[in-house]
């Protein structure tokens, strides 16, 4: 018996390998860009670095020195101000989808909720501004109405998974004590889901954090100290990376690579952590 | 509830009342009249006729899928939750239509515990499993002593009582059961459904169950469905069997035969329950 196989055999399994190593090669090459994107960020942006340029406030135009203090405080304005409003209302479109929802009105929202999701974010950005900064002065509200639309959709797809790995034997203990079915949401399966919903938030944060296009028109123009107040524009990272790295010169593009970098290690540690702490609840949620 | 028609009212108070005045009698819970029910195009029970009494223990028994669960969740309207559920027929809870106009489920079920197969406590602390329930009701007044008595009425507090505090999860297969069925107890209900609450259990822990029933009859009404035929026999003061049958709709459970425990593993007067528990099929 001839078990070595005829040439169309051969044929077939160079076919594999050379498949296999080019799905291979892709898969490296995700691996690369981000080792890439990382390295060469870290390399220019870590010379600038220091305490001070964290605490102090923007430099003079043309002047050395000065820090990155109000796009800090800005950024984490922002973000903080978009997170309120998202989190609260991607919660209850995601109890709406998953408990509430008959199928048809269901599919019906969940397809809104992904366009959003691919909804470009210099859209969004004129939309605010058309909305809300048009005639007024620039302001930080009218920015984190366009981060919690960015927000909005990540939130919402995380809570609905979690909410559906609570398992069903817990909604109907609720439901068969005489609980309405908001009680049980409300009682039992928000409680269950918690832990996922904070990670989903924190990965929507992070991705928040770096959307340029959003603050372009609302908060963009902005002072060189630590602002509070969001009626006002806040100073914030992204756009102040774009105009850092805009300029001519060379100490500002300086400050470009390190903000970039502040921006990254935030986000990869914030990314990291939610996702490590999401992959254990998966599994305790089984 | 619309129509003018009211349930018994089923406080608290009322329990100590209703032991005095009507143990001697067993006035119907349940009246049960040619209830079809299934999911979608599927039957899962057929021309079923049953009534239920009050302070007895009713088993159901029969082969898998005859329907048993199914039907035992008609009685509390759980299967309400299933989108695609259908029933025809009545059923009738102390006169009134459990399906009628303007029937709450909500208001059903807290009048008609249930406790399930798999013991499915809710990741809180023990205390809490149990005051839930009267909490999301406004049943706050004198909580404790509330907490107190359905444990001990579950026959758990012994256990329990140094570690209210500590995760239900923390506790054994059995003892979860048993807080399943103190925390179903804690609001008071009149009907206490049990749908195979042992078969996850060893039989110490099902032992325990099963003389916890005893205790239980004497303040409500018990319908337990059971694959386990010796279960039925021990608890049970009167029996319904369904078993399978099949025409051009497909398979469905029927009813075969409902009469006082003894007399249907002794003396059935049908071929199809005598054949299931002599163990001839099932």
């Amino acid at each position: 018996m001839n078990l070595q196989g005829d040439r169309r055999l051969r044929r077939r399994r160079i076919v594999n390998r050379l498949a296999e190593g080019s799905a291979t090669v892709a898969a490296l090459l995700a691996v690369l860009v981000l080792g890439i994107v990382v390295w060469s960020i870290a390399k220019r942006g870590a010379g600038e670095l220091s305490w001070g340029f964290l605490t102090k406030d923007l430099p003079l135009f043309g002047q050395p020195g000065g820090g990155i203090a109000p796009l800090l405080v800005g950024s984490a304005l922002l973000v903080g101000i978009a997170t309120a409003i998202a989190l609260p209302v991607a919660v209850l479109i995601a109890v709406f989808l998953e408990e509430f929802a008959s199928p048809r009105v269901g599919a019906a929202i969940q397809l809104c909720v992904d366009l959003l999701n691919g909804l470009p974010s210099i859209i969004i950005g004129v939309f605010v501004f058309g909305l809300l900064v048009y005639g007024h002065p620039q302001n930080g509200w009218a920015g984190s109405v366009g981060l919690s639309i960015v927000m909005l959709p990540l939130v919402t797809r995380a809570t609905q998974e979690v909410l559906r790995l609570v398992p069903t034997s817990q909604r109907e203990g609720a439901l068969a004590l005489g609980a309405s079915r908001w009680r049980t949401v409300l009682g039992i399966t928000l409680p269950s889901a918690a832990g996922g919903i904070l990670t989903g938030t924190v990965l929507a944060v992070a991705r928040a954090v770096g959307e340029t296009a959003p603050l372009l028109f609302a908060t963009s123009i902005f002072g060189r100290t630590i602002e509070w107040n969001p009626g006002h524009a806040l100073p914030n990272l992204p756009v102040q990376i774009f105009i850092w790295s805009e300029s001519d010169l060379p100490e500002d593009h300086a400050r470009a690579w390190a903000s970039a970098l502040v921006l990254l290690i935030f986000v990869l540690v914030t990314s990291l952590t939610a996702r490590l702490v999401l992959a254990r609840t998966r599994r305790r949620m089984g | 509830m619309s129509q003018g028609v009211t349930m018994p009212p089923m406080r608290p108070v009322d329990v100590a009342v209703r032991q005095e005045t009507e143990s001697q009698t067993h006035e119907t819970v349940f009246d049960i009249q040619g209830l079809q029910a299934g999911y979608g195009s599927n039957v899962a029970i057929k021309g079923v006729d049953l009534e239920i009494y009050r302070n007895v223990i009713t088993a159901v028994i029969g082969p898998s899928g005859c329907g048993k669960s199914t039907f035992i969740r008609c009685l509390n309207r759980m299967n309400d939750e299933v989108p695609s559920f259908r029933h025809e027929g009545t059923i009738l809870y102390h006169g009134v239509d459990l399906y009628g106009d303007g029937v709450e489920p909500v208001e059903v079920r807290r009048r008609i515990g249930m406790v399930f197969q798999k013991a499915n406590p809710f990741p809180k602390t023990i205390y809490d499993n149990v005051a839930w329930a009267p909490r999301v009701l406004g049943l706050k007044k004198d909580l404790d002593e509330r907490v107190e008595k359905a444990l001990q009425s579950a026959a758990l507090w012994d256990e329990v009582k140094d570690r209210l505090k500590r995760s239900a999860l923390s506790l054994s297969g059995g003892q979860q059961q048993r807080l399943c069925i103190a925390r179903a107890i804690a609001i008071e209900p009149e009907v206490l459904l049990l749908d195979e609450p042992a078969s996850a259990l060893d039989p110490i822990a099902t032992q325990r169950i099963e003389e916890l029933m005893q205790s239980l009859k004497q303040d409500y009404t018990i319908v337990i469905v059971t694959h386990n035929m010796q279960q039925a026999a021990r608890v049970a003061d009167r029996t319904a069997f369904f078993s399978i049958d099949s025409d051009e709709d497909g398979r469905y459970g029927v009813l075969v035969e409902y009469d006082e425990t003894p007399k249907i593993f002794t003396a059935p007067s049908d071929r199809r329950t005598e054949d299931y528990v002599t163990g001839r099929f099932g």
